[in-house]
């Protein structure tokens, strides 16, 4: 078991209603990787990134965690992983600081200081202030700081640099890059170019054109096309 | 596993308290529904004994189903639906954790605010002892079951309406239940046959809607 | 994707079983209507009032069998992701819906000579109106839905928690009419209905059945082709955009 790679995906395949969106990808992570994931719009990069946290269910495929199939024991997986979705997933009435306070110790974390966290992202002076009077950029850091708040080995960041400006890119590079030093994994969904030290990189293309021909003959057996 | 659960109760308590007047709007409307039946039906204080306990129980049912469109909606709306679901607990103890302090902000105020509306409607002396009884066993029911409805409408359109039309059919039983305690109690009859009826309905709901309503989840996050 | 999830099957069967159950329905429909009409004879209390029963009762009977079947089927959807399952309980539902309505018209139909009156709050008439409410509810909610596949998954978990509630509502209300209503009233379900009535309302009961396999096939039917529309549409949206993608 020592060879198998830390996170691995297999043959992974996602149907959005009844559209196939993505098929047979497949990929491997170890302690200090990074991989991008890139695609066209809607080409499923949220989706893949969704199911590798467990959100949404993969129509055909597996996810494998440190050897053995995450569904055998999601919640150590869920344990070691933060996800970083598109939405910022923060409470407008509460303050930054008990927002970040409010997510470690729902994980099990109180020693954790938020506003070190906030620090790294160059917002530790709006630590006591409502997430209600803050910019969508501000909040995005709120969001992101969240990554500093509880130790998990896995990072997914969806469209991570949304609404940062440069500063911000570059501080989020330096995180980044010190989670990986520190041995950490993190999967990022972008367009743009990521900061810090380089990674993998996935394409995730759509499913090639023949295999809907194939299942949507019309005269024919529909059994593939369910 | 617990501390989680504890803390995710006070964090919906705290979310409830800082974004204000979810429980006093509850209870606002709860009286004013119930102000409408003297003004509807006459003021006679033997028609008003008659029917108060079974419009304190509906009005109490319609308080409650207003309040449950919000009850994952916000947490979707803003991606914490997402985080509450990654976190390393099962999601239906999330549901039951989240109708828990749903309860606490709406159905044991609602409670407590009806001996005040018995007054009003003349509610006889012998039925206070039941009616709060009954709304103690039969209000937790109501947040259970609309868990239910409150997850397969989340994030759908006229949201709001669907809820109503789902879950006040499955009421039923706990207003029958409910109204006819207090009934039994005015007229100096045992209650107790309603009592275990409901906390048997209570039961079932523990049990069932958390699990109903977390695969519906799933289907929001999806 | 699933062995026993194969439309073509089932439209095969479909096809097989049609004639048969259009046949059913028509005999036992024709025959039991004209029998029970014209040939038993009238109720030494009723008088010919009677005659409703052989179209309430086996109403009744088909709405509370058809939600059985419509959860029952969505249990099999839920359980092995049967996507003719989910055809099924979606295509019964509009059916059962409206076999609730006739036994709540006819219901007050009987009522009106019998009891003087349009609707009383007669425990059977009132869990009827409450499953009615139950089918719209389940109805809406399919529609509420673009992506179908959801609207599958959630109208499954109600069809089942609707399952489970309907025996403590059913409970609930005939409790809540003893307590309401004094027992003198007739009520339509006499334990004692006389053999010459009897055999109609069997009749009755099979052409019901029948007709309702014989409509649930062609919505179930219909179903599938709407589905085949669909994902021929998003076949099209697919290639024009990888053409233009091409270009």
């Amino acid at each position: 078991m020592a060879d198998a790679p830390l996170l691995q995906g297999r043959n992974l395949a996602a149907l959005r209603g009844e559209r196939l969106i993505f098929a047979g990808i497949g990929f491997e992570l170890d302690n200090g990787g990074l991989l991008k994931l890139t695609g066209r719009n809607g080409a499923g990069k949220s989706t893949l990134i969704r199911m590798i946290a467990g959100l949404v269910a993969p129509f055909a495929g597996s996810l494998h965690w440190n050897g053995a199939e995450v569904s055998r024991d999601r919640e150590a997986f869920l344990a070691d992983l933060i996800y970083a979705g598109h939405q910022d997933g923060l409470k407008t009435a509460l303050t930054a600081t008990e927002n970040l306070d409010l997510f470690a110790r729902l994980r099990g974390t109180s020693d954790r200081d938020a506003v070190a966290a906030l620090g790294s992202f160059g917002i530790a002076e709006l630590a006591d202030l409502p997430v209600r009077y803050m910019s969508a950029g501000q909040r995005r850091r709120v969001s992101l700081a969240r990554l500093l708040m509880t130790p998990a080995r896995l990072w997914l960041l969806d469209e991570p640099l949304t609404a940062l400006d440069t500063g911000a890119i570059a501080q989020l590079g330096s995180v980044v890059d010190a989670h990986r030093d520190g041995g950490g994994m993190v999967i990022a969904a972008t367009h743009a170019d990521l900061p810090g030290q380089p990674g993998s990189v996935l394409e995730i293309v759509p499913p090639a054109d023949a295999d809907l021909d194939e299942d949507l003959d019309v005269d024919g057996d529909m059994e593939d096309a369910w | 596993m617990s501390r989680t659960f504890l803390m995710l109760v006070r964090r919906d308590l705290l979310l409830a308290r800082r974004q204000g007047g979810g429980s006093l709007l509850s209870i606002t409307f709860f009286v004013l529904v119930v102000s409408l039946f003297p003004l509807g039906v006459g003021p006679a204080p033997e028609t008003l004994e008659r029917i108060a306990a079974g419009t304190i129980w509906v009005a109490a049912l319609l308080s409650v189903l207003l309040s449950l469109d919000r009850m994952f909606q916000a947490d979707l709306e803003d991606g914490s639906l997402d985080q509450l679901a990654l976190l390393p607990l099962p999601l239906s103890l999330v549901v039951l954790a989240k109708t828990i302090a749903h309860w606490l902000t709406t159905g044991l105020p609602l409670t407590l605010a009806a001996p005040l509306l018995g007054l009003l409607m003349q509610l006889s002396p012998d039925a206070y002892g039941a009616l709060i009884a009954a709304m103690l066993l039969g209000t937790p029911i109501l947040s259970l079951i609309g868990a239910i409805g409150a997850a397969l409408t989340v994030g759908v359109r006229r949201g709001g309406v669907l809820l109503t039309l789902i879950v006040t059919p499955l009421y039923i039983p706990v207003l029958i239940f409910g109204v006819s305690a207090a009934e039994a109690a005015a007229q100096g009859f045992s209650y107790s046959a309603h009592m275990l009826f409901l906390s048997a309905i209570l039961s079932g709901a523990i049990v069932i809607a958390p699990i109903a309503a977390a695969w519906a989840l799933k289907l929001a996050l999806d | 994707m699933h062995r026993f999830a194969n439309p073509t099957r089932f439209l095969r069967l479909a096809a097989a079983v049609l004639p048969f159950s259009a046949a059913v329905a028509a005999l036992c429909l024709g025959a039991g209507v004209v029998w029970g009409l014209f040939f038993a004879p009238p109720d030494y209390q009723q008088g010919d009032t009677v005659r409703i029963m052989f179209i309430h009762v086996p109403a009744a009977m088909m709405a509370m069998g058809v939600y059985a079947g419509m959860a029952i089927s969505s249990a099999i959807a839920l359980i092995w992701r049967h996507a003719v399952a989910d055809l099924i309980a979606k295509a019964s539902a509009p059916i059962g819906a409206t076999f609730c309505f006739i036994c709540l018209v006819t219901g007050s139909l009987w009522g009106k000579p019998m009891w003087g009156t349009w609707w009383v709050w007669d425990a059977r008439l009132t869990s009827m109106l409450i499953m009615l409410f139950i089918y719209l509810g389940y109805m809406a909610l399919w529609q509420a839905f673009d992506d179908q596949t959801k609207a599958a998954r959630a109208a499954a978990i109600l069809a089942l928690v609707g399952a489970i509630n309907l025996p403590v509502i059913k409970f609930s209300v005939e409790w809540w009419n003893t307590l309401h209503q004094p027992a003198s009233l007739i009520t339509m379900s006499g334990p004692k209905i006389h053999e010459s009535l009897l055999w109609p309302l069997l009749l009755m009961i099979v052409g019901f059945g029948a007709y309702y396999l014989t409509v649930l096939i062609y919505r179930v039917r219909a179903e599938i082709h709407m589905r085949r529309t669909r994902m021929l549409r998003l076949a099209q949206a697919d290639r024009h955009a990888a053409m233009q993608a091409a270009e």
